[in-house]
């Protein structure tokens, strides 16, 4: 089952820490959202008052349209997959998985199949019989997921679940994850701190940050078009140009900065149209630059020597001191084909219509 | 040489100590077996007849029932206590925790014959008539404490999300302590009970303070001791130890073979 989710102006407050403060936020039936902030950010704090175990200061959990606000978890129809497992240690894992089934006082054989339906749709179905501290990490991790989904959940709220993963057994949970939520359709929400994590599997992530939520948006929008420094700088690397909007013409703005007068288009101020006289802080991705000019690169900012750079694999990181500001140090990946050594002097060329202009401060 | 001397010190240490413990009861054992009328030195052969009086005795058979069935009970009673104690201090946010969690381990500071004499005094203002129930109620104010320290120490953080997990699908309260909570605990509860069993079982100044008609083994071994020493009495006394040896043995396999298997 599956169904929608609307927080209205949620607050909850710690004596005079305010954890989360009057956020609002409308979750379709059916997508996988992912609320991605740092640590402290209030993420795991909405994830309980989603689930329950928390009642907000104030402000509303509508699921379904029901107001859910006060209902206790044992009878919402959220699950959620904790971080630590948190599976039982003295109960098989057929158990373990049949766990709510039982409270829900359906019969023992119905919910033994049920559970092994479960088990073996991720994986574990001749583990049944054994029990959780038989199993390895990324094990345990699916019997969470089967017990919490046994119960056919509307929501199904995920933790960091994947936090104490090694690297490709956490792409592969990944992967596992999303084709799951596509088969079965329940709304899933998942936390994390890990922004590759939520652009692989999210349909929209929620970037939260001091109890405020950031941005929302589809993981190509949130990284191409963020709508605030925080997102811009969460979201990768990014080097931020101080800049000047200093004219306006019908649907461009002229920007000054440290490389010149920059002309860019209406749409590139993500966070709204901007004034004469306002600043502006113009980001570009460091695989936004190019060092050599093609029908898209064609913007000169500046020559550049490369003070710094390594080898990544899919590119090379570069660390470089461009001639007209020296003391700002820009990243850029460029490709890896190209022959780069350090103390080099490149052009460094960009596509104006990469770039995008947000305001200034956090 | 140095070493070897070293060695000789602490093998003979090793020796002295256990010596020290356990010759009173290797003594009072051999000579449960004396054929003769006094357990005294020398040993005259060997014979069961005293155990056979032991156990032909009704008094003594009666009061080693009365002793196990009030060990059990209290016990039993004690630990239930002791965990919806600790349950309670360590799952919900109560006024004064730390303050209750003293109250409720105080009595173990306090000497077992004030607590009799507290009691008695008690149960005849109450007008309660002393009995092995009195005797009972005696035995669960001094395992109380012990029951609630050993439960409390071994609730976590980690059960509480556990807890959690429980209650998310669908468990009410009194489902997540008996099909979650008391399951996880079960080596720590199962030590509680079994510690008190052992303490309830040989414990004579509550059991002669707070009985009257129907007593425990070791106020029948007392009443017994009176009329003087006799191998009977030393025949009941090893069934005693021997008692005693079988719960700790049950402690051991139930507590510390559950450890391991759980924490692993």
């Amino acid at each position: 089952m599956t169904a929608s989710l609307k927080l209205q102006n949620i607050t909850q407050k710690f004596g005079d820490f305010t954890a989360i403060d009057n956020m609002s936020l409308d979750i379709d039936a059916g997508e996988f959202i992912v609320l991605l902030g740092p640590s402290g950010c209030g993420k795991s704090t909405l994830l309980s008052i989603i689930g329950g175990f928390l009642t907000p200061s104030s402000g509303r959990v509508l699921i379904d349209d029901k107001d859910m606000t006060f209902v206790p978890p044992s009878i919402r129809p959220t699950t959620t997959m904790f971080q630590d497992y948190a599976l039982f240690p003295h109960m098989t894992l057929r158990d373990n998985v049949a766990f709510g089934l039982r409270m829900r006082s359906i019969g023992r054989t119905t919910r033994a199949s049920k559970a092994e339906e479960f088990l073996d749709m991720v994986g574990l179905k001749d583990s049944a019989n054994r029990k959780p501290h038989e199993l390895s990490g990324g094990q345990r991790q699916r019997v969470a997921l089967a017990r919490a989904l046994a119960v056919d959940p509307d929501l199904l709220l995920l933790d960091e679940p994947l936090g104490a993963l090694d690297m490709k057994l956490r792409r592969q949970m990944q992967d596992e994850l999303k084709a799951i939520q596509k088969d079965i359709g329940t709304t899933f929400i998942h936390v994390t701190h890990d922004q590759e994590e939520a652009m692989a599997i999210a349909d929209r992530i929620v970037v939260m940050n001091s109890g405020v939520i950031e941005d929302v948006g589809k993981p190509t929008d949130i990284y191409r078009y963020p709508r605030s420094k925080f997102t811009a700088g969460f979201m990768g690397e990014v080097n931020f140009i101080p800049g000047k909007v200093i004219a306006k013409r019908s649907d461009e703005y002229d920007v000054e900065t440290v490389f010149g007068i920059l002309t860019l288009p209406a749409s590139a101020f993500t966070a709204g149209t901007p004034n004469v006289g306002d600043a502006a802080s113009l980001c570009i991705r460091p695989e936004q630059f190019r060092p050599t000019a093609d029908d898209v690169y064609q913007r000169v900012l500046s020559q550049a020597d490369i003070i710094e750079g390594a080898f990544f694999g899919t590119h090379f990181r570069c660390q470089l001191k461009p001639a007209r500001s020296p003391e700002l140090v820009l990243i850029a990946h460029l490709p890896q084909t190209s022959q780069m050594q350090i103390g080099d002097s490149i052009d460094l060329l960009v596509n104006l219509a990469d770039i995008i202009a947000v305001p200034p401060s956090l | 040489m140095r070493q070897r001397l070293s060695s000789f010190f602490s093998w003979g240490y090793f020796i002295a100590i256990y010596a020290f413990i356990f010759l009173p009861v290797v003594v009072l054992v051999l000579f449960s077996f004396q054929d003769g009328n006094l357990p005294i030195p020398p040993f005259n052969g060997f014979t069961l007849k005293w155990y056979a009086e032991v156990f032909a005795d009704d008094k003594l058979t009666d009061a080693l029932l009365n002793s196990l069935s009030v060990a059990f009970f209290s016990s039993l009673i004690a630990c239930l206590l002791g965990f919806f104690a600790a349950y309670g201090l360590a799952r919900y946010r109560l006024p004064a925790t730390a303050f209750q969690r003293v109250l409720l381990t105080a009595p173990m500071t306090v000497s077992y014959l004030i607590i009799a004499l507290g009691l008695l005094v008690l149960f005849n203002w109450a007008g309660v008539r002393l009995s092995l129930w009195t005797v009972g109620v005696g035995h669960v104010v001094i395992n109380l404490p012990l029951c609630f320290a050993i439960i409390y120490a071994s609730m976590g953080d980690h059960q509480k999300n556990i807890e959690r997990a429980a209650r998310d699908l669908g468990a009410n309260s009194l489902q997540v302590m008996a099909l979650v909570t008391a399951p996880m605990l079960m080596p720590s509860i199962m030590a509680a009970f079994f510690l008190s069993l052992t303490f309830s079982w040989d414990e004579f100044i509550i059991a002669f303070l707070l009985s009257r008609f129907d007593v425990t083994l070791p106020v029948e071994i007392w009443s017994l001791l009176r009329s003087g020493l006799n191998p009977k009495t030393n025949a009941i006394g090893s069934v005693v130890f021997l008692m005693s040896a079988v719960l700790l043995v049950l402690l051991e396999i139930f507590v510390f073979r559950g450890k391991s298997k759980h924490d692993g």
